[in-house]
């Protein structure tokens, strides 16, 4: 469970540097159990709200609440309650894999050690190369090592600061199928992410946010909102006037008419569908294909971030 | 306390597979410990003419103590000498401080530490201990050592007792141990200004100058070397001490590290 209020940062400026305002007046709240996508570009604070949150660095204003612990109030019983995953895994290169695990583990007072190492390990595949030093391993695998890390004591929130950056397509895929198993294990995941293909897919909900909150919402309700439901007929054109056929249905709100194409803005395809259907090839046009068009969320991402306002 | 030997365990882990920090270890007690055994072998015959090089002070003193030749430069040459066993505690302590924490800033590995439960106290006394530890080990096996082999090397047993005498008992358990502390403290200030190890360590060597200093004016016969003077040293290091552990720890804040540290 993660609560903020009002939680801002601001970076004081020296003789070199300006005031930074890193984060303002934010305000969340994230259910346990829940997969929250915090999305932003470069530089809009989302590192500085992961460290506030993960009790690394004070809030200037506000209050949050993570694990029912409040930051600043109990920051030791935050940090041995959460999981991080940093931008770099920033693990010890001349260790073995193993021993880097085992550090963490103590360090978090896990009660079996060797349990737990062997769990992770073999868990992300790394048991075979637990000796070698963690140097040594691919970019992937130094990655898989770095999530066992911020997982090894079973925080109930974990903070994943992008977790697949810089990782071929088949390590991300295993990073992904691996956040994809903790949700079942029921743990609040904080996903800062610039993936949004990875959002759309495992987040519950998403923020988008720039120094402020300008949004939160689930991804599929994210576009809805912005784009409607918007479902495209492909038609081999007949001899009529499809506008007037249109016309003819009111739930149709929107409609864009090319050659062999009907795109339709409507509220309930699924019942709306069939009736638009039925009177196509009754007007004599065969109809090829009937999809729903899918905006991807880079769609409402880039609306948000160039024209949004905070919700 | 198992935070602080966890972490005690990972630094020596690290610090010891890296062969510039080990070499450092080992050679530095080697070199200061074997420098005052093979003056001492070399000056076992010495002719009276060679006591016109000594400084006048010490020379006043042997006379007043009626020493031989061969007794005045080993007694109170190598016994100038011995300071430099003092260096150990300095270098030592920078050199595995210098790569423990900038060696974490540069491959990011502060971040993830700082996130665990441990406190910043823990930090700082677990990553200080890693380095004082093996220094003050250091320091003291190869004094013993010396004082082994000194016994082969001595023209007599008046020369044996100005190395066991109290002023060495001061310097080896008093001033050895604050001087790993002051080098402690001076690379961690410097860590937070520099990103190389390397450099951490080059600029951390800056702290063997008050050791140098000391040596050259009783060398020079400045001040002489008593128990009075090592306790007076003493204080003034721990005066030094108190005052960089006070900025050391102000540096070492999480925050301080996660967004001020360059």
């Amino acid at each position: 469970m993660i609560r903020t209020e009002g939680l801002s940062k601001v970076f004081k400026g020296d003789k070199k540097n300006a005031e930074i305002r890193a984060v303002e007046r934010l305000d969340l709240e994230i259910k346990q159990g829940e997969v929250f996508g915090f999305l932003g570009p470069n530089g809009a604070g989302k590192t500085t709200t992961v460290r506030m949150l993960c009790s690394l660095i004070a809030p200037t204003t506000g209050r949050a609440w993570v694990n029912n612990y409040e930051v600043g109030q109990q920051n030791r019983e935050i940090r041995a309650s959460v999981g991080i995953l940093t931008e770099q895994p920033g693990l010890y290169d001349r260790l073995s894999a193993e021993k880097n695990l085992t550090i963490y583990a103590r360090l978090y007072g896990v009660a079996d050690v060797p349990g737990q190492v062997e769990k992770y390990l073999r868990m992300l595949g790394l048991w075979e190369r637990r000796k070698d030093p963690a140097g040594s391993f691919s970019k992937g695998m130094k990655q898989k090592l770095a999530i066992a890390r911020a997982i090894l004591h079973e925080p109930a929130t974990l903070f994943l600061d992008e977790p697949t950056a810089g990782l071929d397509p088949e390590a991300s895929k295993l990073v992904r199928d691996f956040i994809d198993e903790l949700k079942t294990e029921g743990r609040t995941i904080f996903l800062c992410t610039h993936n949004l293909d990875e959002a759309d897919r495992l987040c519950n909900r998403i923020g988008v946010f720039k120094q402020r909150l300008i949004q939160v919402d689930s991804p599929s309700r994210m576009k809805t909102a912005m784009f409607g439901r918007q479902v495209e007929f492909k038609i081999k054109p007949a001899d009529l006037q499809l506008a007037d056929l249109i016309k003819r249905f009111t739930f149709i709100k929107s409609a864009q008419i090319g050659e062999n194409r009907l795109l339709l803005g409507l509220d309930n395809p699924e019942e709306s569908n069939p009736l638009i259907v039925k009177a196509l090839v009754e007007a004599g046009v065969d109809v090829q294909f009937v999809s729903e068009v899918r905006h991807s969320l880079e769609d409402v991402y880039l609306s948000l971030i160039n024209h949004g306002n905070t919700r | 306390m198992e935070r602080i030997r966890t972490l005690i365990d990972k630094e020596w882990a690290e610090a010891f597979k890296n062969k510039l920090v080990l070499g450092t270890v080992v050679a530095l007690p080697l070199i200061f410990m074997l420098m005052p055994l093979f003056q001492l072998a070399v000056m076992r015959d010495v002719p009276a003419s060679k006591m016109d090089s000594i400084p006048a002070g010490i020379t006043a003193l042997c006379q007043l103590q009626s020493f031989t030749p061969a007794e005045c430069m080993q007694g109170f040459l190598v016994n100038e000498f011995l300071l430099l066993f003092l260096l150990i505690p300095l270098a030592v302590p920078v050199t595995i401080a210098s790569y423990s924490i900038v060696g974490e800033k540069s491959t990011h590995s502060l971040e993830p530490l700082l996130a665990t439960p441990t406190s910043t106290a823990e930090i700082i006394i677990g990553k200080g201990l890693a380095s004082v530890i093996p220094a003050i080990g250091a320091t003291w096996l190869a004094f013993v050592i010396f004082l082994i082999g000194a016994r082969f090397f001595v023209v007599s047993d008046r020369v044996y007792a100005l190395f066991m005498n109290p002023m060495w008992a001061v310097a080896m358990i008093i001033v050895a141990p604050l001087m790993t502390v002051l080098s402690v403290n001076v690379a961690i200030i410097i860590s937070s200004r520099v990103n190389d190890p390397r450099a951490a360590e080059q600029i951390g060597m800056f702290v063997m100058l008050p050791i140098l200093l000391l040596f050259l004016g009783s060398i020079f016969g400045l001040f002489s070397l008593t128990t009075t003077t090592m306790l007076l040293f003493s204080a003034a290091t721990l005066v030094v001490d108190i005052g960089l552990a006070i900025l050391g720890v102000q540096l070492f804040q999480r925050e301080t590290i996660l967004t001020r540290w360059k």
